[in-house]
């Protein structure tokens, strides 16, 4: 066990796919010499070499297009997108090629890679710096969407990903990258793509969610512990494919279901969450179904702790769905 | 135009197989139309005019090599033995098509004989891709190539640029082939680029590029031969524009009188690649009018065969609409599925209605 942070974590998993399978390659933005804008890369190139590690030119559309032919043709690339923000000029690449090779050849051809990209807000990044854009992906039929909050999660789910015969777009928070600690296991373990993970046990209120939104309302829970509101969390972790029953059951729990993103609310994944519990729980529910999220709005700079979902903001929703 | 001529080292025997392939590709134009005009199937791509391009770059690549092809570029799959019925199969979008269905038609995908690479509408996302592959066969040592195929339309896309910069920086073993056949739909090339040619392109990435006529089968073939030739060597990528001319519409629901002037397609009829093809072979005794009847009979009779048989097959199942999409079958889908089975069950089929493709 080594106590790590969560970039620490996504580095220890890349060095130990890269040591298990010689077939896999990491390429990007920056990601050689000097290792992430973010150090997630830090030392691969020395280890693995400039034709396993190495930079590319500043074309996202180039990166995800040449990964794909790459991961057609016998290799298990790991594409990385320096900021998600950035990653719209690849968005064809990944929706109409990536995500439907396999079904549009019945199975000829597939793209078994993944796409790392930190994501979300907190770091006084601006409008294209703070994006958490999972929602554009998770419309997408073929494509997996992972997001981890641990240490542990970080590793696991991301060699489970590197694993996984279909594309993954691994989302990374970035607000978490060095927030916090936590043990990891050295060498090779996986965490399942299919399940989500119970935070913390509680009986009163459920709360959904993912990435760095889970600390937060892992404080707002402790907060309203206080009060003597015992609170559910469940962190989602894979979002596409979502275990839907694992949601369900969690809801049919405590009655009351929240989901917290930092994402925008319309059509965003909350309203997902939202929509499941609903057709499938809806006779448990003793209040409404209630997100909380990022505003509609672009994402704002100096205002971001307004724009981005707090303790405060979780507690306010709590109190509304307990004393509905 | 340059004058025909064969490199000193093709057989009689590959002459005429790129002639016959050729002709395969032209009579599966012609019954792809009746099919479509008599409405058994929705749409099809012609090729009338190209069909030198396609065929004179397969003829100079090898079965191990990989094809990144658009939808107008079947002939290189004929070439290499893809059996026309698997072709037809995804004509008809039936239980055989190794689409699944799921594609309209031209839309092609064989890994056997040949990695001619599943074929998507949007345009230029293959050029990257070739790139990528290439990457896997220089790590690995191999002396293969990429070949990405498209037409000049494909220039303007993100896709051209990312992969000629990728390929220029990586020096890939890819070789581009831009068939520029005049028009991109409606748009003329004089309306497409301010560039004086598509191969010039190639200057500012660093890829060596070069001028062919599209129309001489030898001269699409050398030209290939040669880039294929650097690329085994570690020499890198190279750009070929081979001008050429879609005689034809853009697709089955396309008329090209509304854009195209008489003028330029009676011009271009006399440079037509088949009946230039056909001179030089009763020029050099390698055929006569009796052969050329022949095989254009021999072509109709075994696409029409194809087409007969892919005819026959019936529709793709139900819970072919699930799988594929991933892997493994994963739990929302199974239960989309078993929703759609039981809404079947209960109140029967969907109907099919008349949906027509109007591009």
């Amino acid at each position: 066990m080594a106590n790590l942070t969560l970039i620490g974590a996504v580095n220890d998993a890349l060095k130990t796919a890269m040591r298990g399978d010689e077939t896999v390659l990491l390429f990007g933005e920056d990601v050689g010499k000097k290792g992430g804008v973010f150090l997630a890369t830090d030392g691969l190139q020395a280890e693995f070499g400039k034709g396993r590690c190495f930079d590319t030119p500043l074309s996202e559309d180039g990166i995800i297009g040449t990964a794909i032919g790459m991961a057609m043709n016998g290799l298990r690339p790991i594409a990385e997108i320096q900021f998600q923000d950035f990653i719209f000029p690849a968005f064809d690449q990944i929706v109409s090629e990536a995500a439907k090779l396999r079904y549009r050849s019945g199975g000829q051809y597939t793209a078994p890679m993944v796409i790392r990209t930190p994501y979300g807000g907190g770091i006084r990044g601006g409008l294209y710096h703070s994006q958490s854009g999972e929602a554009y992906f998770c419309h997408t039929p073929g494509l997996k969407v992972v997001i981890p909050s641990t240490p542990y999660d970080a590793k696991g789910l991301l060699l489970a990903s590197i694993e996984d015969p279909d594309p993954v777009l691994f989302m990374e928070p970035k607000a978490l990258y060095r927030a916090l600690k936590g043990e990891v296991p050295e060498g090779h373990y996986t965490v399942d793509l299919s399940t989500c993970r119970t935070v913390r046990e509680g009986d009163d209120v459920t709360i959904f969610c993912y990435g760095a939104m889970v600390p937060v309302v892992e404080k707002a829970a402790a907060d309203a512990a206080a009060k003597g509101i015992s609170v559910h969390i469940v962190d989602l972790r894979t979002l596409l494919p979502l275990d839907e029953d694992g949601v369900v059951e969690a809801a049919k729990k405590t009655g009351r279901v929240i989901t917290v993103t930092e994402a925008p609310r319309f059509c965003g994944y909350a309203g997902e969450i939202s929509a499941i519990v609903a057709e499938r729980a809806i006779e448990y529910m003793e209040a409404p179904v209630t997100r909380v999220t990022g505003f509609d709005t672009p994402f704002p700079n100096t205002l971001e702790h307004h724009y981005l979902p707090d303790a405060r903001r979780v507690i306010d929703a709590i109190e509304k769905v307990i004393n509905f | 135009m340059t004058i025909m001529e064969p490199a000193a080292e093709l057989s009689k025997e590959e002459i005429l197989h790129c002639y016959r392939t050729m002709k395969l590709v032209r009579a599966f134009d012609d019954i792809c139309l009746k099919l479509q005009r008599s409405g058994r199937i929705g749409f099809s791509i012609p090729n009338l005019g190209i069909e030198a391009c396609q065929v004179g770059a397969a003829s100079a690549l090898r079965k191990d090599d990989w094809f990144f092809p658009s939808y107008r570029d079947f002939g290189m799959a004929l070439y290499h033995g893809v059996d026309p019925l698997d072709m037809m199969n995804n004509m008809f979008g039936n239980a055989n098509d190794n689409a699944v269905g799921r594609q309209m038609p031209v839309h092609f995908s064989f890994v056997d004989p040949i990695h001619f690479v599943s074929i998507s509408s949007p345009l230029g996302t293959q050029i990257p891709q070739a790139v990528g592959a290439a990457y896997a066969m220089q790590q690995r040592g191999e002396d293969k190539v990429a070949l990405a195929s498209f037409g000049d339309g494909s220039t303007s896309t993100l896709g051209f640029h990312s992969g000629m910069l990728f390929a220029g920086v990586w020096k890939s073993p890819v070789i581009f082939l831009c068939q520029n056949n005049g028009y991109a739909i409606s748009l003329p090339s004089s309306e497409q680029t301010a560039s004086e040619s598509y191969a010039i392109k190639g200057k500012a990435y660093g890829v060596p590029s070069v001028q062919v006529d599209g129309n001489d089968l030898f001269a699409v073939r050398a030209a290939v031969s040669e880039a294929a030739e650097r690329a085994r060597a570690g020499e890198g990528p190279t750009l070929i524009e081979a001008l050429t001319f879609r005689m034809g519409g853009h697709s089955t629901s396309d008329d090209p009188t509304s854009y195209v002037p008489k003028e330029e397609v009676e011009m271009w009829k006399g440079k037509d690649p088949i009946d230039r093809y056909e001179r030089f072979l009763t020029g050099r005794g390698m055929i006569d009018a009796a052969g050329i009847e022949a095989t254009t009979a021999d072509c109709l009779a075994e696409i029409s065969a194809a087409a007969k048989a892919a005819q026959a097959v019936g529709q793709p199942a139900l819970e072919t609409i699930f799988s594929d999409v991933y892997a493994e079958l994963p739990a929302h889908l199974r239960a989309q599925g078993a929703a759609a089975f039981e809404l079947k069950s209960r109140l029967g089929d969907a109907d099919a209605g008349d949906g027509a493709f109007p591009l």
